[in-house]
């Protein structure tokens, strides 16, 4: 399953072509890259920590492209996330969605987007001039992954 | 039966360790009577989960609820609101 945790940074064009591997029945790639930004909750934040549960983290994100592939027609998935010291402009996570075309390709980037918000172990500790904090988890988050709720788990 | 016990984020900070192994009683056999008995230790344990809102819990890696059950050998783990991406 095409699901990593690094703490190193990653090429966005290298991964991309990498995971295609020149496969013609790919019509469309969808993508996303989250990054570091250098404000929140109208503070400045000079740098992040990334802290995960090994082990949890590489299953729930493999479940979630599962998931992603059981309920769209696409060829495949790809999530890269960073974990450890981070700073703004940084990269943190990457999103890649090959298919034969880009409707499902959007939705299923924007699911596992969704899904790994709310469900990958991950934790950001932010470093502010007022000292470290961890950062809460959004409600607007669990808003955009109940969207994605199926009828039959309501 | 023995169990692992793993905290993460604020928790793990507020807890002052990373995991625990216990040794549990056979009646606490689900994820809330271990939550209940830990905060029943009182000290850190108690304050780390009230200071903590809406602690979640897994189960062998897996996403879990009040009532899953556990079982000797289980890797148990408590933390926050998960907030990556």
């Amino acid at each position: 399953m095409p699901v990593r945790v690094q703490q190193g940074d990653f090429d966005v064009g290298a991964e991309i072509a990498a995971f295609r591997r020149a496969d013609p029945k790919i019509g469309a790639i969808a993508s996303f890259i989250g990054l570091v930004r250098d404000r929140n909750e109208g503070d400045a934040v000079a740098g992040m920590t990334l802290e995960h549960y090994p082990g949890m983290t590489e299953k729930a994100l493999a479940g979630i492209v599962a998931e992603a592939k059981g309920r769209w027609d696409i060829i495949d998935a790809l999530v890269i996330h960073r974990v450890g010291e981070l700073k703004p402009l940084d990269q943190i996570v990457l999103v890649v969605v090959t298919g034969a075309h880009r409707g499902a390709a959007f939705a299923a980037c924007e699911f596992i987007m969704d899904y790994l918000k709310t469900r990958a172990p991950l934790w950001k500790k932010e470093q502010t001039a007022e000292g470290a904090r961890w950062v809460e988890a959004r409600s607007s988050d669990d808003e955009a992954a109940e969207r994605w709720s199926e009828p039959s788990a309501k | 039966m023995n169990v692992r016990i793993l905290y993460f984020g604020r928790l793990r900070e507020e807890m002052g360790i990373a995991g625990e192994m216990l040794d549990l009683p056979p009646e606490v056999g689900d994820v809330a009577s271990l939550r209940a008995r830990l905060i029943a230790r009182g000290g850190v344990s108690a304050s780390a989960f009230a200071t903590t809102k809406a602690v979640r819990f897994s189960v062998n890696q897996d996403l879990a609820r009040n009532d899953t059950p556990i079982k000797a050998g289980d890797e148990i783990a408590f933390f926050p609101p998960v907030s990556g991406g």
